[in-house]
């Protein structure tokens, strides 16, 4: 890959959303967890709760502020470093972030501190109810981001503009109810639950296996592996969903996940494992589950799902199709809008298809001279990486599994074996805390690279949104957000090892006396 | 959806005018005095103690007065796309700079207290000076160089394009008139964080602060009002010659722009806009003057003072918002940068929605948290930062 200014563009969007999405799913579940903890502190009075909820309110908010600061960065780099894409969509992708701000991050970011500062201030009610917008604030800037990246996905609701020489808002309903960012954002809060619990679970079995907080350590295992079992289930049946929708949405994704070059008579099977080949256009080696991917793909026997190279043909009639409505719109800019009937209605009929005429030009200066074998390659074009999805898919999906199986065996032994957790499994849960993490950043991989070579698909393509700088202002900024990142990202494990060392600290005594009056009706023996 | 034909176009585009404003100076009113606090923190904190008092005066708000900024990236973009793609990308390394600080500040409040090292928590103070001095200074450059034009161009398809070198292009940007009024910038932000400081301090802090806000505030006037008379004498301004359409396509090469006469000719067609100027240099020494006994109303006099100096740029420049100083016909306008009528109208009922909300809950963030912050609450707090 040849790094030139969209290249190191893409690597820069990259990077700095990956980072932001390390802090991201942890405050998005442990907000909820928080709030549920002190939630019953406040029904039962009890300070071990509210001891639990000043411990992981501690590692939130360690991790929390390192999501704001690099989340400034994510509101800001669309124009700097994508202008054109900004201007050519801003009129859609602009509203659901601006929206974002005004409902979900004033309401998250105006209440955190004051629960941090609260605790003396207000009343146990009062403070409960701060915790509970902190999590709902949060969650919602995720409904909110996510509806505009679900647009990336499947641009719904909008139109393109001659005038304006930009996409333009028509159905405000359709963006909002778009079923890629309904499905995509339960997937990803979901995700953010499964997060905070194998995180709350991992670092309470490490108390549990070195004999530290007992008390405090299995409550908190009983309320994160329920919490994230519900999540777990959630996360992989609306990736599912995700997955469906796809089908109708983005075909070119779904066959790239599936390494699936050929059209395969319905139901398709699916490929368990294979080498991908992305020059000899074949899967090598596939292990096929018969009618699985048909089953998940379009949930029925009959339903044919198009391979890769079926897609390509019908990119290849799209992008003649694109090249017609190109011509007309060279026409009405020529002319400012004064164009027969026939022009204007050739634009029409074809508009849809515009953005893949737009693929032409990063091959020819003018699209209109493209030759058939241009026309071909910019076709193929349309394919993303087939290897790297295919492998980071069913890594992802391994690895959801296997945190449902976690979560499954802890929530059992919480509840049906007397919380008795062998060594084994607390050692596993400590090993495995970065999981989540790994998965979460890969499914993005998967939804974000699966979508090239488009930032919006089927509009605009990737090459054609980033800004035209220097390649020197990218390195620049590139190797300055990479450097910093790292070194706040090496400061917060730091001290979120040194806090999680340290232990809760906290209403000790106020737990001590708790326990120490009500400890001779809790030691009774059950006859 | 026809709801939107209810407000004309025309309408909506100078209501959402208003709005850049309101988020503009909402920005500097709220979190300009977090990065008042923040660039002074070093030099009206001598102990490890004082300094923490000053850092826990905004400790509990800073996160939400934040929002202020990062909701402007969010309705410039959602408002005005053009404006939102040439000035992010065009001011590259600028925000660059501007990024950087601002990631050092949140940080920099939340861990500074994680351990108990000097060598730390004087790292962490300088981190914060820097996260606030540096936004005050480069929104105040950025100010300076939109009034003298940035130069950048469209090209048809409305691809935003900055010929030149990319060091020359930083060193362009930070031109005596821009930095000049980056001073305005960083002197107004620093007396408004003054103010707050002595509002909510006592003592050696306090005393300290209104020395600097005293300075920082007579800086400020001297400053905006020399501001004023560069900008008669020596900054060309932009007018049409073939007038936008104000309800026509958001398209800025449809109408046609040239440099010519001056941004003051707008004080002699549209005299009350004076008002402005006005405010500015009344809120201003207000807050100054206030400062002494009244701490309380100084910090509101100042917000007055924030308002009238904002103020001013936009109403000077109207219908201008970025103009091009390299093919003034690619200039953003009022009229011609602005998005869609139904975004627009959207956009309105959301923020009719969302702001009042925001404005109430905010106000009793504010109520439960009033007083005066002492040596003893920060070390009895254990959250306290």
């Amino acid at each position: 890959m040849e790094f030139g200014l969209v290249e190191l563009s893409r690597l820069q969007f990259a990077a700095t959303a990956m980072y932001h999405f390390l802090f991201v799913p942890l405050t998005l579940g442990l907000s909820i967890m928080l709030a549920t903890m002190e939630t019953v502190y406040v029904m039962t009075r009890r300070p071990i709760w509210r001891q639990m909820t000043k411990f992981w309110g501690t590692l939130f908010g360690i991790n929390f502020v390192l999501g704001v600061s690099t989340g400034i960065t994510m509101e800001f780099q669309f124009g700097m470093n994508w202008s054109y894409y900004s201007n050519y969509v801003g009129d859609i992708f602009g509203a659901p972030l601006a929206i974002e701000g005004l409902m979900a991050f004033f309401l998250e970011a105006t209440f955190v501190g004051l629960w941090f500062f609260g605790w003396e201030k207000l009343r146990p009610r009062a403070h409960m109810f701060v915790g509970w917008c902190v999590a709902i604030g949060s969650n919602f800037s995720a409904l909110w981001i996510l509806i505009a990246n679900g647009w990336m996905q499947n641009p719904v609701g909008a139109e393109f503009n001659p005038m304006t020489m930009r996409m333009e808002l028509v159905d405000f309903y359709a963006v909002l109810f778009n079923p890629v960012a309904q499905a995509k954002f339960v997937h990803t809060v979901s995700a953010g639950y499964v997060t905070a619990a194998i995180f709350v679970v991992g670092v309470s079995s490490w108390y549990l296996l070195r004999g530290r907080h007992i008390d405090l350590a299995r409550r908190s295992v009983a309320v994160a592996s329920a919490f994230g079992l519900a999540a777990s289930l959630s996360v992989i049946v609306l990736g599912d969903e995700s997955g469906y929708e796809a089908t109708h949405n983005q075909k070119m994704k779904l066959a790239a996940i599936e390494g699936m070059w050929e059209t395969e008579e319905a139901p398709a099977s699916f490929n368990l494992f294979g080498i991908p080949d992305q020059e000899a256009r074949e899967t090598k080696y596939a292990i096929k589950i018969p009618w699985a991917m048909g089953m998940i793909g379009t949930r029925s026997l009959t339903e044919e799902m198009p391979g890769i190279k079926e897609l390509v043909e019908g990119s290849e009639q799209r992008i003649r199709n694109g090249l017609i409505a190109y011509d007309a719109l060279m026409d009405i800019r020529a002319n400012k809008g004064d164009v027969t009937p026939e022009v204007t209605a050739a634009f029409e009929d074809h508009s849809d298809d515009l953005g893949y005429a737009m693929l032409l030009s990063s091959m020819v200066e003018d699209p209109m001279t493209a030759t058939d074998e241009q026309i071909e390659a910019a076709a193929w074009k349309t394919v993303p990486g087939v290897a790297p999805m295919f492998w980071t898919f069913r890594l992802m999906v391994g690895f959801g599994f296997f945190m449902l199986g976690m979560l499954t065996y802890m929530f059992w032994v919480t509840n049906f074996r007397g919380g008795n957790y062998p060594k084994l499994a607390l050692k596993t849960a400590v090993f495995i805390i970065p999981m989540p993490w790994l998965a979460a950043e890969m499914g993005w991989f998967v939804a974000e690279f699966g979508r090239q070579p488009w930032t919006v698909d089927g509009l605009l393509p990737t090459a054609l949104s980033a800004s035209h700088l220097s390649v020197w202002d990218l390195a620049v900024t590139l190797g300055g957000f990479v450097a910093l990142y790292t070194t706040l990202l090496i400061i917060e494990m730091k001290l979120m090892l040194a806090a999680i060392r340290k232990g809760p600290v906290q209403d000790v005594e106020a737990v001590a006396a708790w326990n120490a009056k009500h400890a001779p009706v809790a030691a009774q023996p059950a006859e | 959806m026809i709801l939107h034909e209810l407000l004309n176009y025309e309408i909506l585009r100078v209501i959402w005018w208003v709005l850049l404003g309101v988020l503009l100076i909402g920005l500097a009113a709220t979190d300009g005095f977090d990065m008042g606090v923040a660039a002074l923190l070093p030099f009206v904190g001598k102990s490890d103690a004082e300094r923490r008092v000053v850092i826990n005066t905004v400790g509990p708000v800073w996160e939400g007065n934040q929002v202020w900024l990062i909701l402007g990236g969010g309705a410039i973009f959602a408002a005005w796309p053009p404006l939102y793609a040439v000035s992010f990308s065009g001011f590259y390394l600028a925000m660059f700079l501007v990024l950087a600080a601002l990631i050092l500040r949140p940080v920099g409040f939340k861990y500074r207290n994680k351990r108990e090292s000097h060598v730390w928590r004087t790292r962490w103070d300088w981190a914060l000076m820097i996260g606030g001095a540096v936004p005050a200074l480069i929104f105040g450059v950025a100010v300076g160089n939109v009034l003298q034009g940035v130069p950048f161009s469209l090209e048809d398809s409305l691809l935003p394009i900055y010929p030149g070198n990319f060091v020359m292009k930083l060193l362009g940007l930070l031109n005596p008139f821009a930095l000049f009024v980056g001073v305005v910038s960083l002197s107004m932000h620093l007396s408004h964080g003054a103010s707050w400081l002595v509002l909510k301090t006592e003592g050696a802090v306090q005393a300290r602060a209104r020395r600097f806000g005293t300075y920082a505030g007579l800086v400020a006037i001297l400053t905006f009002a020399l501001a004023g008379a560069w900008l008669a004498f020596g900054v060309e301004g932009y007018r049409f010659v073939t007038a936008p359409d104000p309800a026509g396509p958001s398209n800025p090469l449809l109408s046609e722009v040239v440099r010519g006469g001056s941004w003051l000719d707008a004080y002699a067609t549209r005299p009350w806009i004076a008002i402005a100027p006005i405010m500015g240099v009344v809120g201003m020494a207000a807050q100054v003057l206030l400062m002494r006994a009244w701490s309380g109303w100084s910090v509101v006099a100042g917000k007055v003072g924030i308002f009238g100096i904002i103020s001013t740029v936009g109403l000077t420049m109207f219908p201008f918002i970025l103009p091009s100083s390299l093919n003034p016909t690619a200039s953003l306008t009022v009229w011609d940068s602005s998005s869609s009528h139904m975004t627009l109208f959207i956009m309105l009922v959301c923020t009719i929605i969302f702001l009042p909300m925001i404005l109430a809950y905010t106000a009793w963030v504010y109520k439960v948290l009033w007083g005066k912050v002492t040596q003893e609450d920060v070390s009895s707090n254990p959250n306290a930062y």
